[in-house]
């Protein structure tokens, strides 16, 4: 039942939020829904925990062998948590803007919603692939009509390049789907096709190239600052902190379990693309005058370095990966809400010409101050546990490169470090400056959505045990499918 | 067989219409009238009523899915006509005789998908063919008009000739009319049979505008009145189709290899050259044209890989896509820019008619949830299916994201751009079809077992 509320909250009431006629109500009810759906979420993870509530089973296409199967399992379930969290945090945060049409705006969020939260929950491709698709058309609309100046292109040029890449993807789900025994779309009778090995070589690359676009991996990437410059912030959150996890959830759910041989033999060439992509986008991130930019680059950074933990395929990386992957989407949606008050304060965000905010908000510099040395996985932050399980990953990998690999990524998170707090050193601390004299500190609703992140952060720095028990068990399942891999090559030399 | 005569005689009763009746309304309203007629006695023939006993010689078969198919082809004409029977007041002043062609037309499509003597095929091509040329000249006055007319009629009666002379020569190899002629599974087809299939192969492409031989078509759908355009752009283009499958089938199922490889060069310059050329249009009417194009390329996906899956899906793409292109052209013929930037702030002056055309796009971009999506989904399986279309598919799935470029055109235009009030008048019956289309186009999307349900039993 769990899974099934957790897409139909966020979809129905997104229906209805187009028919308000007043923006404060529909405001309000998409705070309301994006609760309960928190709940149920919560609720999901803590006392509805069994299998009969976890799951969900009913006939749907049943001419194509398809059904409508969900799931709210060790893989998917923090992601479930992450979007459930995301949004009322991103409602509270926009509360005081003001968007034209406000009802059609947080209509088409919370069907964004719906459609994260499907791909997250899904077990059967096609579904799957239904949600993935969903997803991205509210995001469309979203970004192309509430955007900055250059949105319309911008937002197109995302939008095709995913649609491409999903488009490769439903050619390789229906290419699985026709060697499965059962013709089935299902997630294990897909696990249980074995492909061969060389036939895997290349259907790998239809699902990866999908993946890699929506994470972005670098030279995919170029859709990614652009879109996040010019999306409204309130979407940009959601985009860089929940969407681009869809990626990284798609290569652990369907393509190491579905394609183990070809996903470790790509290996020793997708983690060095991903690491390069991560330095590259830490160096722009330096040099980067505009905040929106800076943050859509340091996110690039960190994909990468999750996109070379998931490629390191050990028990260690996938959990650094999981946890990582929910704690990154609280810090960055944390960074996107400092950029959006200081925008909206401001009107501008030009590092340039901002300067010395601390002095007249104290509490915002304190939030920001906190948040950002997550973002560079200070110990006893949330993201320290992940990123040092995911270098003890990387570290720890097979591949004979596996020294050469950690110094990169150790390098990305070094940068990373340099452009948070030059960040944080020119905007917040320094002497005010005339356009910052009449700062005023932020409002309780603010308050309230950075008060929640930062807790969130502490608590998880603290006691990291509370995420790492419920991806233990998943870290391992997919670990053993590589255990096999590695097994196999290894006689095969012999 | 009860839709054929009684579309006939409707055919005749709308011609003296004409001349009985002063209103307009009243024969708009007959019109509707009798194709909402023609839609039951056919769903009484699909369920095992006919109210004629004709011995057709087996030159003809009702078979579920022929009567299938001309169910939904006679509800598309339907929805078309309560949507912009209205707009043909402004072609010219034979009304009555409009309505007329088109039953002619309906007469056609049930021979075409229902034969099972290459006579019968020809036939119904010709009496589809005939008023459409016809239709395309109907504006009289306008230059354009007549001169994609003229073009029609030349190439059309080419085209013809083409296929008559494919007939002979099939008729010479085989001594029958008959499709159901069978080859041995180890007798080589004689050169004289290849050489008619070929020549047939190519006229069908003709008639449904695969490349290189959809030449004629931007022209004529451009040219022609926008009305009779949405007409020959979706149901009777789905109609030519389904004739081209059931002739390929039939007569030439177990040659499958021999022309398998032809089908697929077509399909793949089709999808090319009507979406490359799509992308460059500056107005939405010869867009249209040349999306008809690369759907069709989609279409032939399912002549390339021919197995009964094949029947399902193309049954469901034209639905699909008449439904969306119908919707789409009933709101085009209210414009009077017919232009990209004609649409723009198209979404503020007319929310709801923005919306179901936006569902409309996206069904022909093929996003999910939308039947559109659907269909071009079963394309790719059975391409896939058929064991060796891989670079087929994949090179398909680039065309149809270049697809996108072109639709979503009219999306940003509506939506995201400023404009002026296109002032444009809408009934509210107008607006409650268009929605219960879109609706239509969606629930075929999310449960097209509601039509192919009707396949198997």
């Amino acid at each position: 039942m769990v899974p099934v509320l957790l897409i139909l909250i966020p979809l129905v009431t997104g229906l209805v939020t187009f028919f308000f006629k007043d923006g404060r109500t529909a405001k309000s009810w998409a705070l309301f829904s994006a609760l309960a759906t928190l709940v149920v979420s919560v609720l999901g993870l803590t006392v509805l925990k069994e299998t009969k509530y976890l799951q969900f089973n009913r006939e749907w296409l049943s001419a194509l062998n398809s059904s409508f199967s969900v799931q709210l399992d060790g893989m998917g379930q923090l992601l479930c948590l992450l979007n459930a969290v995301a949004y009322p945090l991103v409602i509270l945060s926009a509360w005081k803007n003001d968007y034209k049409n406000q009802n059609n705006f947080y209509a088409l969020m919370l069907l964004a919603q719906a459609g994260m939260m499907g791909v997250f929950l899904a077990t059967d491709a096609l579904l799957f692939y239904f949600c993935w698709e969903l997803a991205l058309i509210p995001m469309y609309f979203l970004c192309s009509q509430w955007g900055g100046e250059k949105r319309i292109p911008v937002t197109f040029k995302f939008f095709i390049y995913t649609f491409v890449g999903s488009l490769l993807m439903l050619i390789g789900i229906l290419y699985l789907q026709a060697h499965t025994k059962d013709h089935s779309f299902s997630w294990q009778s897909f696990i249980d096709l074995r492909l061969p090995a060389n036939k895997q070589q290349w259907i790998f690359w239809l699902f990866f190239v999908a993946f890699a676009i929506k994470m972005p991996v670098f030279p995919l990437h170029t859709w990614q600052p652009d879109t996040y410059e010019q999306a409204p912030t309130a979407t940009t959150m959601i985009l860089s902190g929940v969407m681009v996890k869809m990626g990284l959830f798609g290569i652990l759910r369907w393509l190491f379990p579905v394609m183990p041989f070809a996903s470790f033999q790509w290996a020793d060439f997708i983690t060095p693309l991903s690491l390069c992509g991560a330095i590259y986008a830490s160096l722009i991130a330096i040099r980067q005058d505009d905040l929106k930019r800076l943050v859509a680059y340091s996110s690039i950074a960190h994909i990468g370095l999750m996109c070379a933990a998931a490629f390191a395929q050990n028990e260690s990386g996938f959990q650094g990966l999981m946890i990582q992957m929910f704690n990154h989407g609280i810090n960055i949606i944390g960074l996107w809400i400092v950029v959006e008050i200081t925008e909206r304060q401001f009107g501008t965000r030009k590092i340039s010409e901002l300067g010395g905010i601390a002095q007249k908000a104290p509490v915002l510099a304190a939030f920001l101050v906190i948040i950002a040395l997550a973002n560079i996985a200070l110990p006893l932050t949330n993201a320290f546990p992940g990123e040092f399980l995911m270098f003890n990953g990387i570290f720890s990998s097979v591949t004979v490169y596996h020294v050469w690999f950690t110094v990169m990524a150790g390098l990305s998170i070094i940068f990373g470090a340099i452009y948070t707090l030059n960040m944080i050193r020119k905007v917040f601390y320094g002497e005010t400056i005339e356009l910052t004299r009449a700062a005023n500190d932020i409002s309780m609703s603010e308050k309230l959505a950075l008060g929640v992140i930062v807790l969130i952060i502490f608590v998880l720095g603290v006691y990291p045990q509370l995420m790492l028990n419920e991806t233990a068990a998943t870290a391992s399942a997919v670990n053993e499918k590589f255990d096999f891999v590695r097994q196999t090559l290894l006689e095969q030399k012999k | 067989m009860n839709t054929l005569l009684i579309s006939a005689v409707l055919g005749v009763l709308m011609m003296f219409s004409g001349v009985l009746l002063k209103s307009r309304q009243v024969i708009r309203n007959l019109a509707i009238a009798g194709m909402a007629g023609l839609l039951l006695v056919n769903i009484l023939e699909l369920g095992g009523t006919t109210f004629f006993q004709i011995n057709t010689r087996d030159m003809m078969a009702f078979d579920r899915f022929s009567l299938l198919f001309i169910t939904v082809a006679i509800f598309s004409t339907l929805l078309y006509l309560v949507l912009s029977a209205k707009d043909m007041e402004k072609v010219g002043i034979n009304y009555a005789e409009y309505f007329a062609l088109l039953f002619f037309i309906v007469c056609g499509i049930v021979l075409v998908s229902s034969f099972k003597s290459l006579l019968i095929l020809f036939l119904g091509v010709e009496i589809i063919s005939i008023p459409l040329y016809i239709l395309t000249g109907s504006d009289k006055r306008n230059l354009k008009s007549n001169e994609a007319s003229l073009k029609y009629f030349l190439l059309g009666a080419f085209s013809t000739g083409l296929m008559l002379m494919g007939i002979a020569l099939l008729y010479g190899s085989t001594g029958t009319f008959s499709t159901s002629f069978r080859l041995g599974p180890d007798v080589k087809p004689s050169a004289l049979m290849i050489a008619g299939m070929l020549l047939l192969f190519f006229s069908m492409s003709f008639k449904v505008s695969l490349a290189p031989f959809h030449f004629w078509t931007p022209d004529v759908y451009d040219g022609a009145p926008t009305v009779f355009t949405s007409f020959m752009a979706t149901i009777v283009k789905a109609a030519v189709f389904i004739g081209f499958i059931r002739l390929f089938n039939n007569a030439f199922g177990l040659m499958h290899g021999q022309w398998q490889l032809i089908a697929a060069i077509i399909t793949a310059a089709t999808l090319f050259i009507g979406n490359i050329t799509a992308v460059f249009q500056q107005s939405v009417k010869r867009m249209l044209a040349y999306s008809s194009i690369a759907q069709a390329g989609f279409m032939m996906l399912s002549l390339y890989a021919l197995s009964a899956e094949a029947y399902e899906g193309l049954l469901l793409y034209t639905v699909a896509y008449s439904l969306a292109t119908i919707g789409i052209f009933a709101v085009l013929i209210k414009m009077n820019d017919y232009t990209f930037s004609g649409f723009n702030g198209f979404a503020r002056y007319h929310p709801l008619l923005a919306a179901t055309t936006t569902v409309f796009l996206l069904s022909l971009a093929g996003i999910p949830l939308t039947s559109g999506f659907l269909s071009k989904f079963y394309m790719l399986k059975i391409t896939l299916a058929s064991g060796k279309g891989m670079w087929l598919a994949v090179f398909a799935v680039f065309m149809a994201a270049v697809s996108v470029y072109y639709y979503f055109r009219v999306i940003q235009a509506m939506y995201f751009k400023e404009g002026d009030d296109p002032k444009i008048q809408v009934t509210t019956t107008f607006k409650w079809t268009l929605v219960v289309l879109a609706a239509l186009v969606i629930l075929l999307g999310v449960f097209p077992n509601l039509l192919l349900y009707w396949v198997y039993f």
